[in-house]
Parts: structure tokens; sequence; C-alpha cells
């Protein structure tokens, strides 16, 4: 955990939490899903967030994505601390700053591939740059099928447009919600696979929450939550690297 | 199976909310309009049955000194004293009360009538014995004793602000004069309750100014207690006079009762029609909401086929469902629909009509037929989705993906609508180009068509609602866009919402384009022809006094008066109507287009004839006709002028010169008046002076006019437009239960908007652009086929009403868009509030 890749070593920080905690309930029904988070996600860097159900994985991405609130600490994206904002200035940083990508209904039924993937651009009332968007598209590989509707696509395609979207708007940071957990594993390698090149041939920021050790691998950075609390971190994970070290957190939950 | 549909409706009531609304309206206003009409019926019966008690037989006698046959004209005018001796004399007969009667009105301190013109009666005061009139209870002073007294009913003096002592102008013929107000009364008269006035006289001055001196119109017989009334009837008839008309108490009051049950049955059917429509409207509201229940519930029934229940057991179940649902809005509407009677009853009092008092009527028919409606309307409505629940098969419990409706269903829907608008469309063009004839195909054709285009709607809104798309995201954005692309999401309940407000608006433009086309050909052929600038008239039928002509003649501010009198004339044996104007002034008085000839030869003793006479009789100016006037003279005339058609002039038109001397008893209804510098207020109050404040003339100008004739074709739209707002506020219902839908279906997809910036006024336009798109295409489809109608009846009644041309009353027609937008805003109020206030973490998650 001292060695940090040299490349990234000098750049700026993307999103940060500091001491995050969310706490649901009151007295004796407190529940706490995060218990004083801190964590740096790195521009330029792909982190993958893992953990058992309910360690509270998904919360600190919907915290730090400026989805849902939290209880105390901080919360930044760039330079911006989401707690002192209202839900109006937290849906413009959504719209202008935030790339999302949803495990499922990341498309609307009614619109095209394309006019999908420009969606943020028409809620925001931009002109999308059309060399940036040529780019995203041939990355995606679908340049073909940009007129269908997403009933007229498979799962994985499905996803791809939602991750061309997502980069679409040039954010600064892109957060996933289980991208892959709806699709086949061949699918999915193809989403990963295509999440990490935006990283590494774009630049791009991204954090993704999935359960899965083969999808944390594609990711640079992997750390671990359990109980609502960071237990682990690893780096340069491989599939079987990040399901040992699950299969030890599993057994020492067991044996505790 | 039935707990199932009782726990569904149960699961479901702020969704079912709507639907037992529109249901519970329709059943309000059925109820209501029953109730209503019962207790109304009820209560005049037992009045007109009270108005008769103690009439035993009662007496008209026709005045005919002016019949045309001279045998008649000898029968005496009226009752005199000796007769009704005679009738008093009868064996069981307790009293008579003879009475005579007419127009007699009553002038406020500006010399204008108190209270409307057709209910301004007088009558004599007949005294007995004792010195009493059993019909009039007097509150202050006495009855009128001799000539020159009056007295007035307590309503009309409070009006006029008369005590007894004033001095107060009444016209009972054509001339006002001034009487002594001796006495305020109150009376049981029908006409007097429902707001009228009456006047008494003594008997003298009453039957020299309505009959002649010593005769009566009218007597009514009181019997002895024991005694038939057929019995006096026959002993009666053996006295009268053959102009005379008995008939006993209890005939009238049966007369009477009918004659307000025909009146009430036609009120009744137009409440009825009204409530029809607006359950109409509903049926697509409830047909739409079991749709969205049933295609919601699809896995849920799916599953229950799977484990063994039949077709049948699931539809009846939905069906179950409907008839619950059904039940629950009757007994709700029932009990609104009392509301609405009794808000009725005390609303047309605030008018002015006196309702007598009784007790409210709840008849077993109103009650079976609130519930007949309630019930068996829901379940109507619910069969169709029910079917569709039926048809869901097991299967579909373990598949994730919704029963999509098949292409082939929409195509066998829009074949059915397409026939069925063609036929209708061609129905209604056959139709109109039958003419008068055609009224009862147009009425076939319109019914076909507007099924049809129901039919077609969900087909219609894709190519009506992508024309507007361009505009909805040049002007909103995305917002836009996304309320045009999920307007057409699911084109059947989009149908079905704009249906209800389509159906609507089909009624209030036919209606309103029609109007407005009507009064606005009668307005051409009345005050477009009016050069003059006022119009007097006289109240009850009377003549103007040859006196007041004179007197408006010699006014310094009047510069031009015609009178309008009627001639009879024979020319070569056909009766033709005729006209006697002031010849040096009509032309400053109407607008008489001449198409040869020149109507200053009416001056001359030449005669005018109306080109459509002239046309059929062959006549062209030059020639000589034979004329014999109405006392028989005769004379040969020359004809000097022919005119365009004129609804102000008679086929003949000739100078009072001309026609005085044959007519000796001159009747002068209406005088055209041109006065010195147009219309004003002081002009007007110089007439009223000139004429002696006579209460019995009218004078009305342009502006009233107008609204003489064709105010009445207003007052109908406004009613019919209130009435129609029944339909308007459930199509309300309908587009919010569809929004509402909506946004519950697309929680997910809302939730992701908000997730990647849309922010919740976003979220909110495109509830409302949506609900907005849906309301005005209904309305467009509305007003379209609406005004196709009123074209196609406009052709038909075209013949009668001259100038007619189809005027397309725009201000309305974009008055009634706009309000279809509101519609759609104020619908989308809730729904866009819960889309905007959804959770989107909970929206976002996967099921």
């Amino acid at each position: 955990m001292t060695t940090t890749p040299l490349a990234y070593q000098a750049t700026a920080v993307a999103a940060r939490a500091t001491d995050l905690s969310k706490v649901y309930g009151q007295g004796e029904t407190q529940v706490v899903a995060l218990d004083r988070v801190s964590v740096d996600f790195r521009q330029g860097e792909f982190t993958a967030i893992m953990g058992p159900s309910g360690s509270g994985k998904s919360t600190l991405m919907h915290c730090v994505a400026g989805l849902d609130s939290f209880s105390s600490g901080s919360a930044r994206i760039g330079d911006t601390e989401l707690s002192t904002l209202k839900d109006k200035q937290l849906t413009k940083l959504r719209r202008d700053k935030i790339g999302f990508i949803f495990q499922a209904f990341n498309l609307l039924p009614t619109l095209t591939a394309l006019e999908n993937i420009t969606l943020p651009m028409d809620i925001a009332g931009r002109k999308p740059d059309q060399q940036w968007l040529n780019r995203i598209i041939d990355l995606i590989g679908l340049s073909g099928r940009l007129g269908h509707r997403p009933t007229q696509l498979s799962g994985g395609q499905q996803q791809r447009v939602a991750v061309a979207r997502a980069l679409a708007s040039q954010p600064e940071i892109i957060f996933g919600d289980e991208p892959t957990g709806n699709l086949d594993s061949r699918s999915g390698a193809e989403v990963l696979g295509f999440l990490r090149n935006s990283v590494r041939e774009l630049g791009q920021t991204v954090v993704m929450v999935t359960h899965d050790p083969a999808a944390a691998s594609y990711a640079d950075r992997v750390i671990f939550l359990a109980d609502g609390r960071i237990v682990d971190e690893m780096l340069d994970p491989t599939a079987d690297g990040v399901l040992d070290r699950m299969k030890a957190f599993d057994a020492k939950g067991r044996t505790s | 199976m039935f707990r199932t549909a009782l726990r569904n409706v149960l699961a479901h009531k702020a969704r079912l909310l709507m639907t037992v609304l529109a249901v519970l309206l329709g059943v309000a206003f059925v109820s209501g309009t029953l109730v209503f009409t019962d207790t109304l019926g009820n209560a005049f019966h037992k009045q007109s049955a009270k108005n008769y008690d103690d009439v035993a037989v009662s007496i008209d006698v026709f005045d005919t000194s002016h019949s045309d046959d001279p045998e008649e004209r000898k029968l005496p005018s009226g009752l005199d004293d000796k007769t009704l001796d005679k009738l008093g004399a009868l064996d069981g007969v307790a009293s008579v009360t003879p009475r005579v009667t007419g127009f007699a009105g009553v002038a406020d301190a500006n010399g204008k009538l108190i209270g409307t013109e057709w209910a301004t009666n007088g009558g004599n005061f007949q005294p007995g014995e004792d010195g009493k009139d059993r019909d009039y209870t007097f509150t202050d002073g006495t009855g009128p004793a001799r000539a020159g007294q009056i007295a007035l009913d307590k309503a009309t003096a409070a009006k006029g602000g008369y005590e007894v002592g004033d001095r107060v102008r009444v016209a009972a013929d054509g001339t006002a004069r001034e009487y002594t107000l001796a006495g305020i009364f109150t009376t049981e008269d029908g006409e007097v309750n429902a707001g009228g006035t009456l006047t008494l006289f003594d008997t003298a001055t009453a039957q020299k100014l309505y009959r002649e001196p010593g005769l009566f119109g009218t007597a009514t017989l009181s019997a002895d207690a024991g005694a038939s009334q057929e019995k006096i009837l026959r002993e009666t008839e053996k006295i009268l006079p053959a102009n005379a008309e008995a008939e006993t108490g209890q005939e009238l009051a049966a007369k009477q009762a009918k004659a307000i049950e025909t009146q009430l049955s036609s009120l009744n059917q137009m409440l009825l029609a009204f409530a029809a429509i607006a359950l109409f409207v509903g049926v697509f509201l409830i047909s739409n909401t079991f749709t969205m229940l049933v295609a919601q519930r699809t896995k849920e029934l799916a599953l229950m086929r799977a484990v063994g229940a039949s077709r049948r057991q699931v539809k009846r179940s939905v069906l179950i469902e409907a008839a619950v649902v059904g039940v629950f809005a009757s007994v709700a509407g029932f009990a609104g629909g009392i509301g609405l009677a009794v808000a009725l009853r005390s609303a047309m009092g605030l008018t002015g009509a006196k309702i007598p008092a009784g007790p409210l009527v709840v008849s077993p028919t109103a009650v079976g037929a609130a519930f007949a409606v309630g019930v068996l309307i829901t379940v109507f409505a619910a069969w169709l989705p029910a079917r569709r629940a039926a048809k869901i098969p097991p299967v579909a419990a373990m598949s994730s993906v919704h029963a999509v409706a098949t292409t082939k269903s929409l195509v066998v829907r829009n074949s059915i609508g397409g026939i069925l608008t063609l036929l209708g469309a061609g129905a209604i063009v056959a139709g109109a180009a039958a003419g008068s004839d055609g009224r009862i195909m147009i009425g076939a054709g319109a019914f076909l068509a507007m099924v049809g285009i129901i039919i077609l709607i969900p087909l219609l809104s894709r190519p009506v609602i992508a024309l507007v798309r361009p505009l909805l995201i040049g002007v909103f954005g995305v917002s836009g866009k996304l309320a045009g692309l999920n307007a057409v999401r699911n084109p059947r309940r989009t149908g079905a919402t704009a249906s209800a407000l389509a159906i609507g608006l089909t009624l209030v433009t036919g209606l309103s384009v029609l109007g407005v086309t009507i009064g606005q050909a009668v307005d051409k052929a009345t005050t477009a022809n009016i050069k003059a600038d006022y119009l007097l008239t006289m109240a009850g039928a009377e003549s103007f006094s040859p006196e007041s002509l004179r007197a408006l003649e010699k006014a310094s501010v009047v510069t031009a008066v015609s009178p309008q009198q009627p001639v009879s004339l024979t020319i070569k044996d056909d009766w033709v109507a005729g006209s006697a104007v002031t010849a040096i002034d009509i032309d400053q008085v109407l607008n008489i287009k001449t198409v040869s000839g020149s109507t200053k030869t009416l001056a001359e003793g030449g005669i005018a004839v109306a080109e459509k006479t002239a046309e059929s009789k062959k006549w062209k100016v030059g020639d000589t006709l034979p004329v014999t006037f109405d006392d028989g003279k005769k004379a040969d005339l020359r004809i000097g002028a022919i005119y365009e058609d004129n609804e102000l002039l008679s086929p003949v038109t000739m100078s009072t010169e001309l026609a005085g001397p044959h007519e000796p008893e001159a009747y002068i209804r209406d005088m055209l008046v041109k006065t010195e510098g147009g219309a004003s207020d002081a002009n007007e109050q110089a007439l009223v002076d000139a004429l002696g404040k006579n209460p019995a003339v009218t004078i009305m100008d342009h502006d009233a006019i107008r609204n003489a004739y064709s105010g009445f074709i207003n007052t109908a739209l406004y009613i019919m437009y209130g009435l129609l707002a029944m339909a308007l506020i459930i199509a309300v219902l309908g587009v919010v239960n569809t929004l509402a839908m909506s946004v519950f279906e697309r929680q997910q997809e809302i939730g992701m908007l908000r997730a990647i910036g849309l922010d919740r006024t976003k979220v909110k336009r495109t509830i409302r652009l949506e609900a907005v798109v849906i309301s005005v295409f209904g309305a467009v489809v509305g007003v379209a086929l609406g005004t196709f109608l009123a074209w196609a009846i406009g052709e038909t009644i075209k013949s009668s009403i001259p100038g007619y041309a189809l005027v397309l009353p725009w201000d309305r027609i974009a008055l009634f868009l706009v309000l279809a937008g509101l519609v759609g805003v104020l619908a989308a109020l809730w729904p866009a509030r819960s889309a905007a206030k959804l959770n989107m973490l909970t929206a976002i998650k996967t099921e």
C-alpha cells in the first residue's frame, strides 16, 4: 500500500471522501452504513469498490456522487464540497461533472442510441463536441446502430451505449453501479474493457461498485469495504487475488 | 375469486379513486336530475291541485267583436251581470267571481317598465259582500273603489318604491295614465309568485280597459259542499253564449299538471342527455384505468393462471372488481345526487322563479337508475380489459417482459375505425347536400364519425403529435422532446385520454360555431338593415296610439320616424301581408335596397313590392294591381319599386296616407326612430318624455335589438357550456389518471434522468408538457370534428335563415384550445409533483 504507481503520483484528486459517515435511524434502531470513511479517487484512475452486501459500498458511491446525502464528514468532487450544496446545485453538478452507469435502466426507450448518448448535453442545453463524440462512438464500436432504439440492442450493446453517454459530456469522473451486473460474462468483459480503455486512452476517471472479482480485476485499484469501513486496498489487482482477499474477509467474518 | 377481487380493490384505492370519481359524477348527475324533477313535479302537482281547490267551474269568454265571421261578431264579447246572476242561481253554486284581465305595465320613477313584458297583468278588484276580494289579501290600504285608483302586488310596489297614496303611471292600452295607489296586496297567483306584476283596477275601469263596460272576460264558480262539478258544468253550458268555454276545476288542475309534467320532462331529458355524455366520457376513463391495472398485474394474473385459475375466473375477478367499484361509486354518487337536487332547487329559487315548497321525493326509479347506471357502466367499461386479462398466458408469470399489445390488434382497430369514420363522414356530407331533409342522416353520420375517430385516435396521435414536436423541442428543449415522445409511447392510452376531451370539445365547438353563425345571420337580418337609432315596441301586443306617432313626429330630437303598421290586402284573390310606413322617412330609418324603381314613388301613392314576391307573381315596376283593402274598398295601385327581401318589411309596402283611411283602428306595434346626433342617453330620455313616460313602450337601440333577436342564442350557449363542463371535469380526471399511471410506470426512468442531471423543475415540466400535448391533441380533434358537424348542420338550415354564412368563432376556438392546455396543466399538478419528489435511489434500484 505504500507503493503508489509512479504514473499517478503527481496527479490531482478527482473525488475525495473525508470522515464520511452515513447513519440511518436513531437510538436503538440506528444503523451505521458508512463509518468515517476517508478515501481519494485520483484523476485518470480506475477504482473498483468491493465488499459483501450491506458493506456500504453502494452507499459510499452514492454519497460521493451526489446522489445521496450523508450524516457527517465531507465529500468533494474536484474542489466542490457536496455537503453544502442544495438539490438544484447537486443536480447541476451531476449533469456537468459526473457520468453515471447503472446496472439497469440506463437508457430511455423512446430515444435512439445516439439521442441517449447526447442526453446529458441535451438536458444542459449544450451542443456536444462533435469530434469527441465521434471518437467515443468509434471506441464503443456501435456506429452502425446509432439510430436504433434500446429495445433493438442487446444487453451488452445497451451498456456500451450507457458508457458512451457517461463519457460524452467529458465528465470529471464516472461512477458505475454494478454496470455489468445484468450481463453475461462476455458482454461484461466488453463493457469493462471499454471502460478501462477510456481510462487508459482518454484519461478518464472511473469509480465502479462491483461484487464480481473478475470485474474488479479490470481496475487499477480495488478498495474493500466491510461494515461501513474501508478494510483493505489492492493495486493492480488480478481476479484471483481479489477472490482470495474476499474469501479471507468472509472467513474472518465467520470466525469473528 | 371474490376475495381476490376485493383485495385488489383495496390494494389500489388511490388508483381507483379517479374511476370512482368519474362514476360518482355521472351517477350524481343522473340521480340528481331524477330526484330534482320528481320533487318539482310533486310540488307543482300539489300546487295546481290547491290552485283549483275551490274552483268548481271556470268560464272563459272569447272576444269575438273583431272576428271575420259576421255571425260571431254579434255574440256578446263577455259575461254580463245578468248571465252572472243566472250562474249564481244555479243549483250547487256557492259563489261566482267574475274577472276581466289584460295587459298593464307599471312604470318606475323614470317611466321604465317594472318586470318583464310578458308577465305584466291587470285585472279587476271584485269585492264581495264583506268588501273583500277572496283572491287578494291587502297588507296596506284598500282595494281600488273608483276610477283613478289602483292596487299593486307587494313585490311590484316595493320594486317601484311606491306607497299607498302615491301617484303611479300605468299603461293598460297604448297610453299611460296616472293613478292613485289605494292598496298593496299579496296573492297566490302563480304568475305573480313567479315574478310577474299585477295591477288591480276597480271593475268598471277594468271592463272599459279590457272589454266593454258591463262585460267580464272570465268567471270562476265555487260549489257548495258535496255538489258535483260535472253537474254544474252541464248547467252552466246551457246558459253560456257560443263563444264561451267552461271547464271543471278538476279538468283544469289535471291540464295544468299535465302541462307542468311535459315541461319538466323536457328539462329532465335535456339534463339526462348531458348526464349521458358525461357517462360516455367516463367509460373511457374507467376502461383506461382497468387496462392499466391489468397491465400492471400481468405477472400476478399469470401466476393465478399457472396455479390453476381458468380464463373465466380471471375475467370474472376483474369484472367483480369493477362491480365493487361501481357499487361504491353509485352509493356516493346517489348521495351527491340528492345534494345536487337540493342545490338545483335553491338555485332556481335564486333566479326569481318561485317554486312551491314540498318534500324531497326520492323515487325507487331514481335509486334503481342510479345503481343500474353506476354498476353497469363500470362493468361495461371494464369488459375489454377483463377479456385482455383473461388472455394473459400462464407463461407470462415466468418471463420478465410485460406483454405488449400486438400490432395486429391495432391494424384491426385502425381498419374498423377508418371504415366507420369514412362512412360517418360520407353520411354527413350526403346529409348536408340533401338540405333540410338531411338532418337525421347527419345525426347518424355524426355518431358513426365520432365512434370512428375515437377508435382511430391512437393512430392519429403519432403523426399529429409528431407535427408539434419540433416546436416542443425548440421552445422547451429536452423537456419538450421527452414529453412529445412520452405522449405517443402508449397510443391506446393517449387515445383513450384524448377521446374524453375530444367528445366534449366536439359538442362545445359544434354548438359554438352554429350559435355564432346563426346569431350573426340574425344580426345581419336585423340591425344591418336598420338605419334608425331606435326601435320602439309596445308591450302586451298593444298598439301605439296615433297620438304617440304624432308626438314623436313633433319631438325636436326626432329627425325621422316611421311606424310599421300591418295592412291586410287582397290582390287578385290572394291575401298578401302589407305594411304601411311613413313614405318620406322610410329611407332614413331602413336600409332598403331597390332592385328597380324608386321608393320615392311611395309618397305619390305607389306601392313597393319585395323581390321574391314580385318574381313569383311576375310583377314588375309600372304594373298596376287591383287591390282590395280590409274594409272591402278597392283601388288600382301602381308598383313604383321592387326591393330586396328584408326581414323588417312585408312583401308589400305602402304609405300610411294610402292605408290610413282603410284601417280605422291602426295597429302599430313597432316604430323606427332616427334621432339628431344618433343614439344617446339624452335622446332616449327625450323619446320617453315625448311618449308620456309610457311604461309599456320599450325603446331599443341597436345593441338591445341584437340582444332581443339573438341574445337568447348566447344564453343557450352558456347554459350548454355549463352542462358540458361536466364532461370536461371527467376528462380532467382521465388525464390525471393517465399521467399518474405513466409516472408510476416510469419511476426508474425518471430516477435515471434525475441522476444524470435533469432537475426537478424540468422533470415537472416534462410531465406537464405531456399532459398539455395529450389534452390539446384531444381538443384539436374535437374542434375539427365539431366544426365539420356544425358546417353540415348549417347546410341543412341554410335555406330557412336569410343571410346565412358559416362563421368560425376563432376567438372562442382559440379559447377552447387554451382551456384544453390549462386542463392539461391542471391535471399534471399532482402527477408532476410526485414525479419530481421521486426518490432517485429507490427508483433506479432494480427490482
